[in-house]
């Protein structure tokens, strides 16, 4: 077998800039009617796909506590059973209209986003053990210069996230409140993202 | 309580991406670029093996996408008004990932300023004026060969508020998905020969100039169309997933 290592290197990145609005979500800031009218990345759901729903918001804090209001959010999920829709999941078929990917402009005026989702199984990590439930957030915006990864995990599951093998691997153990959403009302979540700060976000290499 | 799917071990290992190489990337902290200074983390990112969630990502059918999708020259005009003003290009290349290996089926998702240097947006007050048949973004989904193809107008060059007078050398933002989600990317790219590349705080936040040269199409008189557009070649390199054999169980 040929083994093909690597020969190119990684594009370096670049920041998003203050319009990635006009790049993301057109329609959203007033493009109107471009792509037929819609941006991508509306829905992470169908109507009747399966399983717990619930809405995620949150805003995403610059290191003054200030909202930023030109960046972009994206999430990507496992559906209800932790399947991911994609074929590198071999081990089934994610649920009926389940999406996974959803993207969302910060707003403009007030820095929130806002996702309608269905809660994400367990999935497994590397060793097959499996993690707790989380949702992966990628955020990007004027002044990053790589766009961020991290993770929303869930309040109420409090024993698999005592045995989930990321956040078991956190050196400062206080920072997993960074990466707990708050549960404002029943099946209603709010994941508010600090780049500085006491309460910096734990971000990921990944 | 949560339901699990049960887990064959072979499912999960291998494949896993090639460690980023982060000297080659702008710092989260790059001061002369003052936006960064409070939207960079201080603290360091934590290395986690690559899982589903990072192996895997959303992908995008040719459906999604609309004729004319990739002619910013014409997909903001209102019909039967004149294609956008400025020097009409092309914008081509392939996205390739770190084993050169040409990408099939790739969302690539650009956006930019229109000829004068001003984007269609109501945060930018620069006095050049704004083209009513230029939105300024496109997408396309790379054919077999992990080839792409923009028409559009070269973007200006723009006065942006970091030093008093700092002026963005002509740039198209680039927006990558590859086949997993740790491969997101958002990019730049430059124009050969323009002198405002080496002077700009954003292009010189990455730690050497010959990491800066992937960025910069270079003018490809082949693929010149006569008496429309000259064409620029841009390749996008994503990163490389490791062979299965190389692979450990344990992150």
């Amino acid at each position: 077998m040929v083994v093909l290592g690597r020969v190119l290197h990684e594009s370096p990145s670049q920041t998003a800039g203050p319009y990635v609005h006009i790049g993301c979500t057109p329609n959203y800031i007033g493009l109107k009617g471009i792509y037929g009218g819609h941006d991508l990345g509306e829905n992470l759901v169908g109507e009747d796909t399966p399983g717990q729903r619930i809405s995620i918001s949150g805003c995403i804090f610059d290191g003054i506590r200030t909202p930023i209001r030109d960046g972009i959010v994206e999430v990507w999920q496992a559906d209800h059973l932790g399947l991911f829709n994609s074929p590198v999941e071999k081990r089934g078929k994610s649920a009926k209209g389940f999406v996974g990917w959803a993207r969302r402009a910060t707003d403009p005026s007030t820095g929130e986003f806002s996702f309608l989702t269905v809660k994400s199984g367990a999935t497994p990590f590397t060793d097959g053990n499996m993690q707790a439930p989380f949702i992966s957030f990628w955020i990007a915006a004027r002044g990053i210069n790589l766009g961020l990864h991290t993770r929303m995990y869930f309040p109420d599951e409090i024993e698999a996230n005592q045995r989930d093998p990321v956040l078991s691997r956190l050196e400062h153990s206080g920072r997993i409140s960074t990466l707990l959403a708050r549960e404002v009302s029943e099946n209603e979540y709010r994941f508010d993202i600090h780049l500085q700060g006491e309460r910096e976000t734990v971000f990921f290499d990944v | 309580m949560t339901q699990t799917v049960p887990v064959e071990l072979d499912d999960v290992v291998g494949g896993s991406f090639f460690h980023r190489e982060f000297h080659r990337h702008p710092p989260a902290l790059a001061p002369r670029y003052k936006s960064s200074i409070a939207r960079s983390p201080k603290l360091a990112l934590v290395s986690i093996p690559n899982s589903l969630s990072e192996l895997s990502g959303p992908l995008f059918g040719h459906d999604t996408i609309g004729p004319d999708d990739n002619d910013l020259t014409v997909n903001f005009a209102k019909p039967g008004s004149r294609p956008a003003l400025g020097e009409r290009i092309i914008v081509h290349g392939r996205v390739l990932d770190e084993r050169g290996i040409g990408m099939s089926g790739m969302l690539v998702e650009i956006w930019q300023a229109n000829s004068g240097g001003r984007y269609r947006h109501i945060k930018d007050g620069y006095a050049a004026p704004l083209d009513s048949s230029f939105g300024g973004c496109g997408r396309t989904i790379t054919d077999s060969q992990g080839g792409y193809e923009f028409r559009t107008i070269r973007p200006g060059a723009y006065p942006w508020p970091n030093g008093i007078n700092d002026w963005r050398p002509s740039h198209i933002h680039f927006s990558l998905f590859g086949t997993g989600f740790a491969q997101r990317l958002i990019t730049q790219m430059y124009f050969e020969g323009d002198p405002l590349i080496p002077q700009c705080p954003i292009v010189n936040a990455i730690p050497d100039p010959k990491f800066v040269e992937p960025l910069i199409a270079r003018m490809d008189r082949h693929n010149t169309i006569p008496m429309d557009a000259r064409a620029y070649r841009f390749d996008i390199i994503l990163r490389g997933r490791r062979s299965t054999q190389f692979e450990g169980q344990a992150g």
